[in-house]
């Protein structure tokens, strides 16, 4: 499977999830923000960082870049695409996601380790997870506090566009840990396609026992099927 | 403009000073090499009062590629690979803007890192603050904490271990030191030493602005009632920027165009101009109108002693400049000659194509003063509490009072405020005794600590610093790490109060004795003088960063409880010494005393041995006993383990405080499986080593028999309540 990473300038994710995509076999490349083509790619992925500074606004400045134009295509026509972290919020600027990411609740950086219940297995992301499995992943953030409209919330829970919602370690999905704010937890959502993904844990992060754990895999291996 | 007495008093100059320099010049210098003499001569750059004690340290072993001099220290960590790392200190600008003092002192260690060729892959600091309930500390606190997260989370540096306290002496004066840790290829180093004639000399980076005009000298000067009015010397950190200054350096770094390069920190385009040129025994061209500026109508003089951040200075092999412009371009970044390299041995300052200053290159460096200040010793100090005579108070009363005070609270108020995972090679987080750091794509690792003890230091200078190193060795150590250098960031107070001067020199005579016995090299380091306010001297409060070795990390160690059923071993001498502990500050507010004596070939001994149970695999878990005692390190081991432990009193001492709390050195904790427990006394026994089975590991309760009983996730909870409701 082919794989296309973005690189913005202040993107800091890049290489670790080149190095996760690579353990997973995938077939990677790295296109640097200036290049007005893309490689044949099956997944593009809008990597963590803080893409110019996060200066405006997280993911501002890159939603309007020169490579977003050809992400914006692919979208389009179906090619998978993966948001982390800072990823989803330029997802969301260019509105290929819909809602926003506002500042954490606590108006803190937030770094830590949580976990999310799997609510939506029948994807290509996440067909490899059992239905309610407890994951835990990593976040680091400072706006990953999801906000969306009434009726796209609606619409979201509806049409089970949201894989993952942040939860306690037995999967009870309440208030008190949700880390950041998010509205009704939400950890990810798709499109109505289901094609793009936007996250705000890093799964990347998990893949390597040593480090964490191994609770990202699935998702890469979702992909390859 | 008249160079007056009052005009040189405000560049921080002494009157015998300016007379020194108008004898090296042969005349009166103007305002601009004023200002540049001022900026190199101050203490921060100069090493004036520290420098002839510096020279006494150990600075040389079979690991040590680079000691102290360079941007940072360098050593061997076999194969083609080396670390460079060193730390240093941003007190003054963090006590008068915390967010921006915090960031651009991380920002400043990271460039002298990736300044030699390293991409870094840690950072570590050490903070100081004074008591909760000083009006400020809160908001310092925040501060410096989002301020030191900012710069490492925004540019992709883990931020991986660190220390927080709380001490009355820094209530006016706060010590931020920052460590950065970096990764290069042996045969790919970089130095600041200029080379060859008529060499380019090349501005890249941010442009230059007004902030930070004088900040080195500020930093070199004691608080007082006009500290708020210095916000302005404070520099802006742009961390975004700076990632992208990494990029393109390290990018450039892979060619054969540097020879030599230099970040612009404390005193700016001066300092590092100066420094390359000096090495070299080079003059140095500079055509101030060709700097890029962010502000209109800069001086020269503004020029010169800006501290804008993210710039750096490279000196280019002939014909190359058209291929590094083209990697800085890619980046967006400005890059521009400004000058050349020439055989003057003069700094030759031009402005509108006049010369505008020159100053010969040593009288700025090598002839800079040298003080060899009034200095007194330390007594140690006399018992004037009998422990015995103390209020009665219950062991778990003592215990829980300990855990829930700010100094031995958990940290992950702050640590949860750093990326600690991004590079995906953070092998174990902070909260531990040491972090590790994977070597990318590699089995070994790199352990890193950072340790400081400003009640032993203030109670002994000399037995403090070589407690404090001892401390940081036994810390990588616990981890399976094989020591090998060290960093120091000294703080200290007004260097002209000779008993402060004093606490300097003996810290750094402890220091440098037990690095020579540890054989444990000082590679780096930072010297922050005049830390006080109005007369008040700080407590003198060397730092001290560690980096150690695991060959193989799937051999790494832990400070967790591993098993039920377990045993726990002491390993080293319980004396019963209460003196300067933790257990005398929170229950009865007492600092007396001499601190724990330091032995360093027990400690050496002990340690080693404790290494070998590590790499021999016969240890489950592993922690050093500190400030706290035998009881906060039991129960720090039990934290996220899921188990508790059961342990009876000791047969020998009778006094149970004295057994829990005291801070006897050179101690571990290992936790073995019963079937390893002859293989292990064996070896403790064939190394003389002396240890006792302190207990056993139990399933959830934190157990003393007959003294108390509590849920580890009680203790747990206890121990994490004070930093949230603070």
């Amino acid at each position: 499977m082919n794989s296309t990473v973005i690189v913005f300038p202040g993107s800091n994710c890049d290489r670790d999830i080149a190095v996760a995509l690579e353990k997973l076999n995938f077939s990677n490349k790295m296109v640097w923000h200036k290049e007005t083509d893309l490689p044949r790619s099956d997944l593009i992925v809008v990597p963590g960082g803080f893409s110019y500074g996060d200066y405006l606004r997280a993911g501002a400045i890159a939603g309007k870049s020169n490579i977003i134009n050809e992400v914006i295509k692919h979208a389009n026509d179906g090619c998978l695409i993966l948001g982390i972290c800072n990823g989803f919020q330029i997802l969301t600027e260019t509105g290929l996601l819909k809602g926003a990411l506002l500042r954490n609740k606590n108006l803190k950086f937030l770094g830590k380790d949580i976990y999310v219940k799997t609510i939506n297995t029948e994807n290509q992301f996440c067909n490899k997870y059992k239905k309610d499995e407890v994951l835990k992943l990593n976040i680091a953030h400072n706006e990953g506090n999801y906000f969306t409209s009434k009726d796209h919330l609606k619409e979201l829970e509806d049409k089970n566009l949201i894989p993952f919602k942040y939860c306690d370690k037995n999967g009870n999905i309440n208030e008190e840990y949700n880390p950041n704010g998010s509205i009704n937890n939400i950890a990810g959502i798709f499109n109505n396609k289901k094609n793009i993904l936007g996250l705000m844990p890093h799964p990347e992060r998990m893949v390597d026992q040593i480090i964490s754990n191994n609770d990202g895999v699935n998702l890469f291996k979702s992909l390859l099927d | 403009m008249k160079i007056t007495n009052a005009v040189v008093e405000k560049h921080g100059l002494k009157p015998n000073e300016y007379s020194k320099i108008k004898e090296l010049l042969g005349r009166e210098p103007n305002l601009l090499e004023l200002g540049v003499f001022s900026a190199m001569w101050n203490e921060h750059c100069s090493y004036k009062s520290s420098r002839i004690h510096l020279k006494t340290l150990p600075t040389k072993g079979k690991n040590v590629i680079q000691g102290p001099g360079e941007n940072a220290g360098v050593i061997d960590i076999g194969d083609d690979d080396a670390i460079v790392f060193k730390i240093e200190s941003h007190n003054h600008p963090s006590y008068i803007e915390p967010f921006q003092g915090a960031a651009t002192g991380v920002g400043g260690i990271l460039r002298d890192v990736f300044t030699m060729g390293a991409r870094p892959i840690a950072l570590l600091n050490s903070i100081h603050f004074g008591l909760p309930k000083h009006p400020k500390t809160k908001s310092l606190l925040n501060g410096v904490v989002s301020g030191i997260g900012e710069y490492g989370n925004c540019i992709g540096i883990p931020t991986v271990a660190g220390e927080t306290k709380f001490n009355s002496t820094y209530n006016e004066n706060i010590l931020v030191n920052a460590m950065a840790v970096g990764h290069a290829k042996k045969d790919k180093i970089f130095y600041s030493k200029a080379k060859g004639l008529n060499k380019s000399v090349v501005y890249v980076g941010s442009k230059t602005g007004r902030d930070g005009i004088h900040g080195a000298s500020m930093a070199s000067a004691e608080f007082d009632k006009d500290t708020e009015n210095k916000k302005p010397t404070v520099q802006v950190g742009d961390p975004f920027t700076e990632k992208l200054l990494m990029e393109a350096c390290l990018e450039l770094m892979q060619g054969d165009s540097i020879i030599s390069i230099q970040d612009m920190g404390a005193a700016g385009l001066t300092s590092s101009s100066v420094e390359m040129a000096s090495k070299g025994e080079l003059g140095m061209e500079i055509q101030l109108d060709m700097v890029p500026c962010c502000e209109k109508n800069m001086t020269p003089y503004e020029i010169m002693l800006s501290e804008s951040q993210e710039r750096m200075l490279i000196i280019l092999e002939d014909g190359k400049d058209k291929d590094a412009k083209k990697i800085f371009e890619k980046w967006d970044l400005d890059f521009v000659i400004i000058g050349k390299t020439t055989s003057t041995n003069n700094l030759t300052l031009k402005f509108e194509n006049k010369i505008i200053g020159e100053i010969p290159i040593d009288a700025l460096a090598t002839k800079a003063p040298v003080y060899d200040r009034k200095w007194t010793k330390t007594k140690l100090p006399e018992k004037k509490i009998q422990i015995k005579d103390l209020k009665k108070i219950k062991l778990e009363d003592a215990l829980l009072q300990i855990l829930s005070s700010p100094n031995q609270s958990n940290k992950d108020w702050v640590t949860n405020q750093f990326d600690q995972m991004v590079m995906t090679d953070t092998v174990q987080k902070s909260g531990s005794d040491a972090a590790i750091i994977r070597i990318h794509k590699k089995e070994k690792a790199i352990a890193v600590t950072v340790d400081s003890s400003a009640n032993y230091c203030k109670a002994h200078p000399y037995t403090g610093g070589k407690q404090i190193v001892c401390e940081n060795w036994r810390n990588l150590i616990s981890v399976g790490a094989k020591p090998i250098a060290i960093t120091n960031c000294l703080n200290f107070g007004n260097p002209e109060n000779s008993k402060v001067m004093g606490e300097f020199a003996e810290c750094i005579l402890g220091i440098k004795e037990a690095c020579e016995f540890l054989e444990y090299p000082v590679v780096s380091g930072n010297v922050s003088l005049y830390n006080g306010t109005n007369k008040k001297n700080i407590h003198p409060t060397p730092v001290i960063g560690g980096v150690g070795l695991i060959s193989n990390v799937y051999n790494k160690m832990s400070q967790y409880f591993k098993k039920n059923e377990n045993i726990i071993l002491q390993i080293g001498k319980n004396f019963g010494q209460l003196y300067q502990s933790i257990f005398l500050e929170e229950i009865y507010s007492i600092i007396d005393g001499p601190p724990p004596e330091i032995n360093l070939s027990n400690e050496k001994n002990n340690g080693l041995t404790v290494l070998k149970l590590i790499n021999d695999k016969l240890v489950s878990s592993v922690h050093d006993v500190s400030s706290g005692g035998l009881l906060l390190a039991l129960a720090e081991m039990t934290f996220k383990s899921g188990y508790g432990i059961k342990i009876d009193k000791p047969k020998n001492l009778s006094n149970l405080m004295e057994y829990y709390f005291s801070e006897d050195q050179g101690r571990y904790i290992v936790e073995i499986e019963p079937s390893n427990l002859e293989k292990v006394t064996k070896i403790l026994k064939e190394n003389n080593v002396f240890n006792e089975i302190v207990g056993t590991v139990q399933k959830d309760y934190f157990e003393v028999t007959g003294q108390l009983k509590i849920n580890t996730n009680e203790l747990y909870k206890i121990n994490n309540t004070w930093y949230n409701n603070f």
